[in-house]
């Protein structure tokens, strides 16, 4: 899951990890007054979106005066940000962060992340700050430092400060950063982080080390154990479609193309996906409906399917394991009645009693056109769609 | 013979008194797996009772501790199908009982508790497979897990994939080719778990029923690529692959915790290239994985070895 800039600095904040003063601000007022009450001779105006590259993309804005906090805050509320990370629709701003200034001497790196290969937290700090890390990863990976962490004891002041004099920081703030670092660590475990990101961080003329932006996602597996998480989820950054799936436990991804699809296990769902570009089509989604698919929830997976304009036609394949196939054939044909199906339907049964399933479909009286494999239903879909 | 499990394994079903639980030991169970007892917390001292279809009926014994569990049963294995919040706890539980092998089915464990549990498991002797697994069989001979096991066959073909419903797609391509699997390993779409890729091909390698490897991967990590330089250096078996997510969208989470490609990193295209040129043929659609076999084990000679079923 992942929150905005505010609420991770807020997170941040927390456990002792330094950040800028701010406040998230709704409307144009909101944010003047914000301002007002920072009181600084510099305010920062951020848009805040669920997408990296805002700066670059014109989201955030330095103002020297209540008037250009107001100027700036009219212009980014309700604007369509478009940055690399949001695709060309880009997103609307609705929320802005209005962050005191500060005197940036230098910028850094530090993000958290579990490194599959050694299956344990990663610390990974720069001295190429405000650049983002793959970049930094890919030009020059010799700047990159790690340290990996032994969850029996946690992140060492050792590994920090050997982590602080790698990036450069100046060594009247080692400990600062070290701590800071410390900090970041905690959060990042205390919260069931999958990613914490501070880029950049900043040592400031006055001395301090702070996070001058925050991005943090969570562990979407862990969220049983933080309810306080779960109230910063902000709806209007996901997509709809995929916020329904959600209530019926469906694991539904949004895509470009025109195809809908309905599989039952994450891999095949993919591979379903992957065979419908093969023979020239394009995916509208990725679905799992998962190994106990039942009738209620193949009637939803279809209905969310069928909201899409984009569709117009849909795969389904399912490898019956355990699942018996004339359960989900009995799911299809209830479903297709219930949604009024409109669209060209082809539908690939395998695994236990496809048989029965089979003439399940052929006798529902309904258009279903049979698939004997995944290459088969794939072609079929994609030249009925055409 | 086979690697992990064999028709010897004693096995017993952590959660046992659940509904997943229960279904699953029967199943086992219908598959001549030898299930002898199981682990509910608080219900030790019960018995779970089971009617099998070919008219057997079967009585299991209920503990509340593993170590009693494996005291008492001589049990070698343990199946976890715990919900997720308490599912790192009870692979520990596992681990310190000293079982050889532990296979986690549960899927939606928080990942922080799957870095706990690998760095319990430093220095014991306990293998982990999974989690979020479909577990492992060897046909004809023991069944531990979710998979549909008729679909199976005995046979000489290795199968390692990331994926429960990909590996019923594959075996299913073999066995309706005549070729039967020496045993199939799901090793789990998690992106912390107890077993990778290499592992297991160590074990397939070393394994003289198994003549031939299917890994099927996915997006995510680099785990493919590892096992691919791998193979190339030390594999004397033909490897065939098949890697999902080629349409997958940068940055989506595909179902799987693990199968996301982040910074870049973890294409599909990416695995596929490295895997090719360390030799390994690549299916280009997942209907093609059984084909694809099957033309690398006529070129080398191994297709009649492999098929043990004549239609």
């Amino acid at each position: 899951m992942n929150i905005h800039e505010y609420q991770g600095k807020e997170v941040l904040r927390q456990y002792g990890v330094t950040v800028p003063r701010g406040k998230v601000a709704f409307t144009v007022e909101e944010a003047v007054e914000a301002a007002k009450e920072l009181g600084g001779p510099v305010t920062v105006v951020k848009a805040q979106i669920h997408a990296g590259g805002r700066g670059k993309a014109g989201g955030v804005k330095i103002a020297k005066s209540l008037d250009e906090v107001r100027t700036y805050a009219q212009e980014l509320l309700g604007k369509v940000l478009v940055t690399h990370q949001t695709g060309p629709e880009g997103k609307e701003v609705k929320r802005l962060l209005i962050e005191e200034g500060c005197d940036i001497r230098k910028e850094y790196y530090v993000g958290v992340v579990v490194d599959r290969a050694t299956g344990r937290v990663v610390m990974m700090a720069s001295e190429e700050g405000g650049t983002e890390i793959e970049e930094v990863a890919a030009r020059t990976p010799e700047k990159i430092f790690k340290e990996v962490i032994d969850p029996a004891v946690g992140l060492m002041p050792f590994q920090a400060r050997r982590l602080a004099y790698a990036i450069n920081i100046p060594k009247e703030l080692v400990n600062k950063a070290a701590k800071f670092m410390t900090a970041l660590y905690t959060a990042f475990i205390d919260k069931d982080c999958s990613i914490a990101e501070i880029n950049p961080l900043v040592v400031t003329g006055s001395g301090d080390v702070m996070a001058l932006d925050a991005k943090l996602n969570f562990d979407s597996n862990a969220l049983f154990r933080h309810p306080e998480l779960l109230e910063l989820r902000d709806l209007d950054e996901e997509d709809p479609k995929e916020i329904q799936a959600s209530k019926f436990d469906l694991s539904y991804i949004a895509l470009d193309g025109n195809i809908g699809c309905m599989v039952n296990g994450a891999g095949l769902a993919m591979a379903t996906m992957d065979i419908i570009k093969h023979y020239g089509g394009e995916p509208a989604n990725f679905l799992d409906v998962g190994g106990g698919a039942t009738t209620e929830k193949v009637t939803e997976a279809f209905k969310i399917i069928l909201s899409d304009e984009k569709v117009k036609g849909i795969f389904v394949n399912i490898f019956g394991g355990i699942m018996r196939c004339d359960v989900i054939a009995n799911g299809v044909v209830e479903a297709a009645k219930q949604v009024g199906l409109d669209r060209p339907l082809v539908v690939r049964l395998e695994g236990t009693n496809v048989d029965l399933g089979k003439k399940i479909l052929s006798e529902s009286g309904l258009n279903i056109v049979p698939a004997d494999s995944m290459a088969d239903g794939a072609q079929k879909i994609v030249s009925l769609v055409q | 013979m086979s690697i992990l499990v064999n028709k010897d394994t004693k096995v017993i079903t952590q959660g046992i008194t659940g509904a997943t639980g229960m279904f699953h030991a029967k199943g086992a169970l219908e598959y001549g797996t030898q299930m002898v007892g199981g682990v509910t917390p608080g219900k030790g001292g019960t018995k779970v009772d089971f009617d099998l279809e070919d008219g057997r009926k079967v009585s299991l014994p209920v503990f509340n501790t593993v170590e009693e569990a494996v005291k008492e049963t001589g049990a070698t294995a343990s199946v976890i199908y715990v919900a997720a919040p308490f599912a790192a706890d009870a692979i520990m539980e596992a681990v310190d009982a000293e079982l050889d092998l532990v296979i986690c089915i549960t899927e939606g464990i928080p990942v922080l508790d799957m870095v706990k549990v690998k760095r319990y498991m430093e220095g014991k002797k306990t293998r982990l497979i999974g989690p979020n697994c479909p577990g492992v069989i060897t046909p004809g001979e023991c069944k531990i897990g979710i998979m549909p096991g008729y679909i199976h066959m005995p046979g000489h073909v290795g199968v390692v994939s990331r994926s429960g419903t990909l590996t019923y797609e594959a075996v299913h391509q073999l066995t309706t080719r005549g070729i039967g699997q020496s045993t199939a390993v799901g090793i789990g779409g998690d992106p912390v778990k107890g077993t990778e890729f290499i592992d297991v091909l160590k074990m397939f390698n070393e394994d003289p029923d198994t003549y031939a490897v299917i890994m099927i991967g996915e997006i995510g990590g680099t785990a493919e690529e590892e096992a691919a330089r791998w193979i190339k250096e030390n594999m004397t078996k033909p490897v065939v692959g098949f890697i999902g997510g080629k349409t997958a969208p940068p940055g989506k989470r595909m179902g799987h915790a693990g199968a996301i490609i982040s910074g870049g990193k973890g294409t599909a295209a990416e695995k596929i290239a490295v895997m090719e040129s360390c030799g390994i043929r690549v299916a280009p659609t997942p209907s093609d994985m059984g084909a694809t076999l099957v033309s690398v084990l006529e070129e080398r000679g191994l297709l009649e070895k492999c098929i043990t079923k004549k239609s």
